[in-house]
């Protein structure tokens, strides 16, 4: 749905060269919610303004639902009819809202429409369509001054869906709002996801937001994709960095000499007594040395840390029945994340706690000890 | 001179500050709004970014500010009589009175403007929206209470000029005051069109805040 190919994005301010973008090739689906996250500087806003040209690329191009914008946009630099229409197909939502304080919730809704030159009656009728799509129908004659953030930002949500577009762009989103306000947002985005068929490509920080909505993710660093695939293709993937960092597992080896390996399972093999069996029918002692549950993007996912006696070499046959069972099994290389081992664990039993009341998101985190306990939730 | 001969003086005088006041405002404002507009447009980073009209624009305008009214209103003389038919009278002076305030007016559009959250902007254009667009649905919208503002100002300053004007042929309060307050020396009439000049000036203002409040009374808030 949205395709970038060797895009790259140079600023010149005062002289300086900065480089934002440097050959960003990215792949969105139809249908998918894709998460770009990176740290401050990466590039994210670059990126996402380049995908429809309110930046324009320095070179590459961007395709959008089958069009090359960067080729409808011709040399200029003032955005022409085509590149104006083809806009209005993609909707675009911002960090600090951008509502007009001069027109009401209403009137801001029916601005898109305006621009497409849609008669006042329908304009009207497609604005209180849409609010009562956010849920927000009984503010329509409010003004943004006397909204909240979310509701504001339900607001930049309805307006950015008046032209029906196949594709919202989400810059940081969320950023300006609390973590309650945050899920009820992102639950809204996903909603629309699943009712609309709405492509959303998002822009984040948090790795939370890609955890709770994202069907594919992207990292981004230095103005490169260094990551990107959807999240079960990422959690399949030795060493991915979002990986670890969507869905952490830790635990230490009880010793040298055996093999440990991080186990995921999702969808049908989480279900399966997998972990019985394989001690059952290879006759050996498993221990587990961490384990979570979790959702994400929609799915359940559990993760475990388990110890197999002796070295890899005489595992394979027991390691390549787990592959079989449908699990990912990724050997975890001795005192690999040792160090980040002891801190995680200390946050697992916080967590732990803490999710006894959660009910949005599930979650459950536990160190070594409790694990028996979990594994027979995930046997179940 | 006694209260019934300063009355009919007083009327006509106002009637005319007011006439001279109110459509050299009307041409101020329609011709420093657009210059205003495109003074931001044309600016560095501007939706139509063009060093050289920019440049050559603020500088038409900043000669028109910084000459004084006074060298303005006789240097205008050939013109005025050129459009009018004659540079004496209310009507002849609307003329030099909107060309000294179109360029003050201009400056204080393009302050207004300039405080227009772009990322509104930028929100209009990710929706399709053409410049013209932008200019009607947002800038112009968006900066309307300071807009009024520099409206109000403008219409005090010609206020003011109008009584110069007075000097050189012109009508209005400004005229009876240099007429009768100053060749005649009387003091009185003086006095009495000074308290008449500053209840004008303090109704244009109050109305003008009032106005200003009602809009902002609508919700406009930030964001
Ligand atoms: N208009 C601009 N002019 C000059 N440099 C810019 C401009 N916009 C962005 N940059 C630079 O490009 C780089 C990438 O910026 P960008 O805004 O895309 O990062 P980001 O990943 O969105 O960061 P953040 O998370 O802070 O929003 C930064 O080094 C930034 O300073
Ligand atoms: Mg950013």
């Amino acid at each position: 749905m949205i395709t970038t190919t060797g895009l790259t994005k140079v600023y010149e301010s005062r002289g300086r060269q900065v480089t934002a973008l440097d050959g960003v090739d990215l792949h969105v689906r139809e249908g998918e919610v894709f998460g770009v996250i990176g740290q401050s500087g990466a590039g994210k806003s670059s990126l996402i303004r380049c995908v429809n040209l309110l930046e324009r690329p320095t070179s590459g191009t961007v395709t959008v639902d089958g069009t090359d914008l960067t080729a409808l946009a011709g040399r200029g630099r003032r955005a022409n009819k085509d590149l104006r229409r083809a806009r209005s197909r993609i909707g675009m939502v911002f960090q600090h809202f951008n509502l007009l304080s001069s027109r009401t919730v209403k009137d801001n809704v029916e601005l898109p429409l305006e621009i497409l030159g849609v008669s006042g009656a329908d304009r009207s009728r497609r604005a209180l369509e849409l609010l009562d799509l956010v849920g927000l129908a009984d503010k329509a004659r409010a003004y943004p001054g006397q909204l909240s953030g979310g509701q504001k930002q339900r607001v930049g949500i309805a307006r950015a869906l008046a032209g029906n577009p196949k594709v919202l762009l989400s810059d940081e989103a969320t950023s300006a709002l609390d973590p309650e306000t945050t899920r009820s947002i992102l639950q809204l985005l996903r909603d629309l996801n699943r009712q609309l068929g709405l492509t959303v490509l998002l822009i984040t920080h948090e790795m939370d937001v890609v955890k709770q909505i994202c069907d594919s993710a992207a990292l981004m660093k230095k103005g490169r994709v260094v990551e990107s695939g959807t999240v079960a293709e990422l959690l399949a993937t030795p060493g991915s960095e979002l990986a670890h960092e969507l869905f952490p597992v830790t635990g230490d080896a009880s010793g040298p000499g055996s093999t440990v390996l991080d186990v995921t399972f999702h969808g049908e093999a989480a279900t399966q007594p997998v972990i019985s069996q394989l001690s059952r029918t290879y006759n050996i002692d498993i221990s587990i040395l961490g384990a979570a549950m979790d959702t994400v993007g929609g799915r359940q996912i559990g993760r475990m840390r388990i110890e197999l006696p002796g070295p890899y070499e005489e595992n394979v046959v027991p390691i390549g029945f787990l592959r079989e069972q449908g699990l990912q099994a990724e050997l975890v290389a001795p005192d690999a994340d040792a160090d980040a081992g002891a801190g995680a664990g200390a946050d697992a039993d916080a967590d732990a706690e803490a999710d006894a009341d959660a009910d949005v998101q599930e979650k459950a985190a536990v160190p070594a000890q409790n694990a028996p306990k979990l594994v027979k939730e995930i046997a179940k | 001179m006694s209260w019934s001969e300063m009355q009919p003086l007083l009327t006509q005088g106002t009637i005319d500050t007011l006439y001279m006041v109110l459509w050299a405002t009307v041409v101020s404002v329609i011709g420093g709004l657009p210059i205003g507009v495109l003074l931001v447009l044309t600016d560095k980073g501007g939706l139509l970014q063009n060093t050289v009209v920019n440049k050559v624009v603020g500088a038409i305008v900043n000669i028109g500010r910084s000459l004084p009214f006074i060298i303005l209103l006789v240097a205008l003389i050939p013109f005025t009589t050129l459009v009018v038919g004659t540079f004496i009278g209310p009507t002849a002076m609307i003329v030099p009175l909107a060309i000294g305030a179109i360029p003050f007016f201009a400056r204080l559009v393009e302050t207004a403007i300039r405080e227009v959250d772009h990322g509104l902007v930028e929100a209009v254009q990710s929706m399709g929206g053409s410049i013209p667009t932008i200019i009607r649905k947002v800038l112009l919208p968006q900066a309307l209470p300071s807009l009024v503002s520099a409206v109000t100002t403008t219409v005090i300053v010609l206020i003011g000029y109008s009584a110069l004007a007075g000097a050189v042929g012109g009508e209005g309060l400004g005229a009876k005051v240099i007429t009768y307050g100053y060749q005649r020396f009387d003091t009185q009439f003086m006095l009495v069109t000074v308290v008449v000049l500053i209840v004008i000036v303090t109704v244009v203002q109050l109305v003008g805040d009032g106005i200003v409040r009602l809009l902002a009374r609508r919700g406009r808030t930030a964001s």
